[in-house]
C-alpha cells in the first residue's frame, strides 16, 4: 500500500449529489486511520470534483461534466449520494441540475454511460431510501433498484465499463470504511462481481448482521429483553431491533470510535436494506403474532426459535433478568471458576 | 445590464442556484433557488409520531442531530415531559458536538478555500492562504478532518453514531453514561481544545470568548504575525478584502435560544433589531408560498397549519423553499443572531458598526467555538453517573406540539399535529428557510437575496468571488432548506 502507486495509473472520481440529505459525505469525512485526504491519496484516486470538497463551482464544474460527457477526459469512478429523482411525471424537475436546464436524472444516466465504474454511496442512491418513503411524493429510486426491485433509473441489465454492476454501498448513512474500502479495492482492482451480494452490495460488510458484535448477546441468548429505550437488554422482542436479519458490520467495525446504533441504545432499524424505509410497523415495535416476533434471526427455522427461545427464557440467570430492564449494570457476572495452575 | 445563472455552488450543503442581475461592477438583483425538492412533510403524513425521530433526522445530515432535537422537543411537548438532569446535559452535549463540528466545517472546508482562488494570487496574503487553505490539497484538510473526526468521537460514546442517531428521544437520550464514558468524552474534548487553541486560535478559547468588541478584536489580532492562527489569518484577509463591507443583511435577527436546562436557554431566545433586544412571539411566524413552486392555499399561514404540496407550475414561482417571514419582516437567524439576542458584547459591537455581513457572521461561528466547548466541559463534568438519562412518556391520540431549537446555522422549528394516534400534518422551518427564502408576496426579497445586492463583481469574472464569499458566509444548508 506504500508503494503510492507509481507504475499503477491513479483514478480519478466524480461525485454528485441527488434526493439525498448528504449524510454519507459527512460520514465519510469522519473516515480515520487515515483520514480522508489521505486515504484517498493512498487509493491513488483524485478527486475531478466532490460537491462539498471541491474548489470548483458554476461554469467550472459544467465544464468539467462536459468533459466527462464527451469522453475527452476518461470518468474511473461515478458516485452518486442520494436517491434518483424521477418526478413529477417523469420529468426530475424536482431536482433539475443547478446552473442548467436539465434534471439531474438525465445528467446521472448520461455520465453513468462513460464511467468504468458507478458506485451508489447510501442506501437512497443504491435502493431508494428515505427519499421514497410515504407515498414517495418525488417518485425517488435507486441507480439500479427501485426498493427491492432490480431496475432503478439504469435498469436491470446495467453493467458500468467496467463490466461491474452498480456497487451498492447502502446504508443510512455509510460507514467511512465502507467507502474507502471499496474504492482502495477499486483501485487495486481486487473488488469482482462475485464480491457482490444480491443486491450489489460488497459483501465485505454485508456478509456479517449486526447481530454479530451486538454487546446484547448474551441478553438475547436468554431473550432477556429490555422493556423500553435505555435498558440494557436485548431489543428484538419489543423494542423493533432487526439486528438478527440485517447485513451490516456495524457492531464489528464501530462508528465514531467506539459507538454503534445498539451501544447507543437504540434498535437496528436495517438502514442497509432495501425497504427500510418503509416498514408496516412503527420503528421502535416490534410486531407480534401470538406473543412472538414476527422477523425471526437470519437463517433460523421458526420450529427451533421458539423451542428455544422458551427454554432459554426459563433458564435466564437472574443476572440478566435485573440487568435487561436496567440502564446500568445492577447485577455484575459472579466470580468464575477458572481453573488457573496452582 | 446583464442576468446570469451561477451554480451549483460547492462548498454549501446541498444545491444551490443564483440568478444575478448585474449592472455597472456590481450585483443590482439576485433570486436564490433552492432546486431539490424531497417532500419530507409529505412523507410524514400518517406515520406513528415517534417514527418523526427516524424520518426528520434524514432531512439533513449535516444538522441530522438538530433535526432529531427539534422532532424530540415536538414530541416531548405533545407528552408533557422533560428530561431528567443527566438527559438534558447529554441531549445539550451531543447538540453542541454537532454544531461545533458544524462551524469547523465550515470555517476550514467551506468557507476558507475560496481564498486560495487563483484570482487573488497576486495579494500578498495569498501564499499562506493557498498552502494553508487550498480546497483538499492545503495543509488544514488533513488536520481539520482528524481532528474532527476524533472530536465526533462524542458522538459515538452518547449517541451511538453521527450522523443519523435515534439516541435523542423526547425524554432525554437512550445510553446512560457511566464514570468511564464520563472520562472519555472529558478527554475527547480537552484534545479537541488542544487542536481550537494550537491551530484555529493560537490562544485559549477563554481568551477568545472574553474580547469584548471590534477594538479588542484588532488588538489581540496585532499581538502576533498575521498567520499566528487559522482566526487571525481570517482576519487579516478579511481587512484587506473589506469582507466587512460585503453581504449586508437585514438587520433583524432571530434566535430560539440555544442549549436548554429546564425553562432557561444557554444563549437566549429572542429578536434583535435597532440595537436591541425583544421578546419573540412564535404565533408571529408564518410561512408565505408567493414565490415557490407550491400550492399557495390561502396566503400565508403559521407553521402549526402549513400546507406543502408541489405544484412546479405555480405562477411565479423560482424555488422550493417558501418564504418564511417574523409578523412579515425578514430576519437573519445564525451564530451571529444566536450571540447578538444572547448580547455577547464583542458581536453587539460588531453589529452595532457593521450589521450583519461576511465577516461579522464568520466571526461570531468561531466565537461561539470558543464559546460552546467550555460550556461542553462544564456539562461533561456535571454528569452524575449511574443516574438515569431518559424518562418515558407517551404521545396522546389527539394533540398538537412545536420544537424550537438552535441547529448550527440558527433557528430550528418543528410543528406536529397529531390526529387518531398518526400525524396529522408536521411542518418544519429550517434555518437556511430564513436566510435563503425566496420573495414573499410583498415582493420582499430574503436575507440573502438583500445581501448579495451590491455586491462587486470583477472584469471578466462569470462567477463573482464576492458573490461566493457573501453565500458561504451564511454557511447555507440547501437540504434542510425545502427538505
Amino acid at each position: 500500500m506504500q508503494e503510492r502507486a507509481a507504475d499503477r495509473r491513479r483514478m480519478n472520481l466524480l461525485w454528485l449529489q441527488s434526493g439525498g440529505c448528504g449524510g454519507c459525505t459527512l460520514s465519510l469525512m469522519c473516515a480515520e486511520s487515515p483520514d480522508l485526504v489521505t486515504a484517498l491519496d493512498i487509493a491513488g484516486v483524485d478527486l475531478l470534483w466532490h460537491p462539498s470538497l471541491s474548489e470548483a463551482s458554476g461554469t467550472e464544474f459544467h465544464a468539467i461534466l462536459e468533459s466527462v460527457r464527451t469522453r475527452r477526459e476518461p470518468l474511473d469512478i461515478l458516485c452518486l449520494e442520494g436517491s434518483v429523482i424521477r418526478g413529477p411525471a417523469g420529468t426530475g424537475r424536482f431536482h433539475m441540475l443547478s446552473g442548467s436546464d436539465r434534471s439531474m436524472k438525465d445528467a446521472v444516466a448520461e455520465l453513468a454511460a462513460v464511467a468504468s465504474h458507478v458506485v451508489a454511496i447510501g442506501t437512497c442512491a443504491a435502493f431508494g431510501g428515505v427519499t421514497a418513503a410515504g407515498d414517495n411524493p418525488t417518485d425517488a429510486c435507486g441507480l439500479a433498484y427501485d426498493g427491492r426491485r432490480a431496475g432503478g433509473l439504469l435498469g436491470e441489465g446495467f453493467r458500468s465499463r467496467s463490466g461491474l454492476p452498480v456497487i451498492n454501498v447502502s446504508g443510512c448513512p455509510v460507514h467511512p470504511g465502507w467507502v474507502v474500502e471499496t474504492f482502495l479495492q477499486l483501485a487495486f482492482g481486487t473488488l469482482k462481481a462475485a464480491d457482490l451480494d444480491a443486491f450489489g452490495r460488497p459483501r465485505f460488510y454485508t456478509d456479517h448482521l449486526v447481530h454479530h458484535g451486538c454487546t446484547r448477546n448474551e441478553f438475547y441468548e436468554f431473550k432477556a429483553s429490555a422493556q423500553k429505550l435505555c435498558q440494557l437488554g436485548c431489543m428484538m422482542e419489543n423494542l423493533g431491533c432487526m439486528g438478527t436479519q440485517v447485513h451490516a458490520d456495524c457492531n464489528i467495525r464501530l462508528w465514531n470510535g467506539d459507538g454503534s446504533c445498539t451501544r447507543g441504545g437504540y434498535p437496528c432499524i436495517s438502514c442497509t436494506e432495501p425497504g427500510f424505509e418503509e416498514l408496516d410497523h412503527p420503528f421502535l415495535l416490534t410486531p407480534k403474532r401470538a406473543g412472538i416476533p414476527i422477523g425471526l434471526p437470519t437463517d433460523m427455522p421458526k420450529a427451533w426459535f421458539v423451542a428455544l427461545a422458551s427454554l432459554s427464557k426459563a433458564a435466564t440467570p437472574e443476572r440478566l433478568r435485573q440487568n435487561a430492564v436496567a440502564d446500568h449494570v445492577k447485577v455484575p457476572p459472579s466470580r468464575g471458576q477458572l481453573r488457573h495452575k496452582k | 445590464m446583464s442576468r446570469r445563472i451561477v451554480g451549483p455552488f460547492n462548498r454549501v450543503e446541498g444545491d444551490l442556484e443564483i440568478k444575478l442581475e448585474i449592472a455597472d461592477g456590481a450585483v443590482r438583483e439576485a433570486w436564490v433557488n433552492s432546486p431539490l425538492y424531497r417532500g419530507f412533510e409529505q412523507i410524514l403524513l400518517g406515520k406513528d409520531p415517534t417514527d418523526a425521530l427516524v424520518y426528520t433526522p434524514r432531512v439533513c445530515g449535516i444538522c441530522s442531530v438538530s433535526q432529531s432535537m427539534a422532532a424530540a422537543a415536538a414530541l416531548a411537548s405533545m407528552q408533557a415531559i422533560a428530561p431528567p438532569p443527566n438527559g438534558a446535559l447529554l441531549q445539550n452535549l451531543i447538540l453542541a458536538a454537532e454544531n461545533v463540528a458544524d462551524h469547523l466545517t465550515h470555517f476550514y472546508v467551506f468557507y476558507m478555500p475560496d481564498f486560495a482562488r487563483p484570482v487573488y494570487e497576486k495579494e500578498p496574503w495569498y501564499a499562506h492562504a493557498h498552502a494553508r487553505f487550498k480546497a483538499v490539497e492545503g495543509t488544514a484538510a488533513r488536520e481539520v478532518l482528524q481532528a474532527r473526526a476524533q472530536f465526533l468521537h462524542v458522538m459515538g460514546t452518547l449517541a451511538g453514531r453521527w450522523p443519523h442517531t435515534l439516541g435523542l428521544q423526547p425524554g432525554g437520550t437512550t445510553r446512560a453514561i457511566g464514570a468511564a464514558e464520563q472520562a472519555r468524552v472529558l478527554a475527547i474534548l480537552a484534545s479537541f481544545r488542544r487542536f481550537l487553541e494550537a491551530c484555529t486560535f493560537a490562544d485559549t478559547l477563554e481568551k477568545i470568548a472574553a474580547l469584548d468588541s471590534e477594538a479588542a478584536l484588532e488588538a489581540w489580532a496585532e499581538t502576533a504575525a498575521p498567520t499566528h492562527g487559522d482566526f487571525r489569518h481570517f482576519l487579516h484577509v478579511s481587512k484587506a478584502l473589506d469582507l466587512d463591507r460585503l453581504g449586508l443583511g437585514t438587520g433583524r435577527f432571530l434566535s430560539y435560544g440555544a442549549y436548554r436546562f429546564d425553562e432557561t436557554h444557554t444563549f437566549k431566545r429572542g429578536v434583535f433589531e435597532g440595537g436591541r433586544a425583544s421578546a419573540l412571539h412564535t404565533a408571529d411566524i408564518a410561512e408565505d408560498h408567493a414565490s415557490s413552486w407550491l400550492v399557495r392555499g390561502g396566503g400565508p399561514s403559521h407553521p402549526s397549519r402549513g400546507l406543502t404540496l408541489p405544484d412546479p407550475d405555480a405562477p411565479g414561482g423560482y424555488s422550493w423553499c417558501k418564504a418564511p417571514r417574523l409578523r412579515g419582516a425578514v430576519v437573519e437567524v445564525g451564530a451571529l443572531a444566536r450571540q447578538v439576542v444572547d448580547g455577547h458584547p464583542l458581536i453587539m459591537d460588531l453589529v452595532a458598526k457593521g450589521g450583519g455581513n461576511a465577516r461579522n457572521r464568520v466571526i461570531a461561528r468561531l466565537l461561539e467555538i470558543a464559546r460552546i466547548v467550555p460550556l461542553m466541559e462544564a456539562w461533561a463534568r456535571s454528569i452524575h453517573p449511574r443516574e438515569p438519562c431518559c424518562y418515558h412518556g407517551s404521545t396522546p391520540a389527539e394533540a398538537e406540539g412545536e420544537g424550537l431549537i438552535e441547529a448550527a446555522r440558527g433557528a430550528l422549528g418543528h410543528w406536529i399535529q397529531v390526529r387518531n394516534g398518526r400525524i396529522l400534518n408536521y411542518q418544519i422551518i429550517a434555518p437556511t428557510t430564513w436566510n435563503f427564502s425566496p420573495r414573499d408576496m410583498n415582493g420582499q426579497p430574503g436575507v440573502c437575496e438583500q445581501a448579495l445586492i451590491g455586491a462587486p463583481v470583477r472584469a471578466g469574472e462569470v462567477e463573482p468571488v464576492a458573490v461566493q464569499h457573501i453565500v458561504r458566509s451564511f454557511d447555507p444548508c440547501m437540504v434542510c432548506t425545502v427538505h
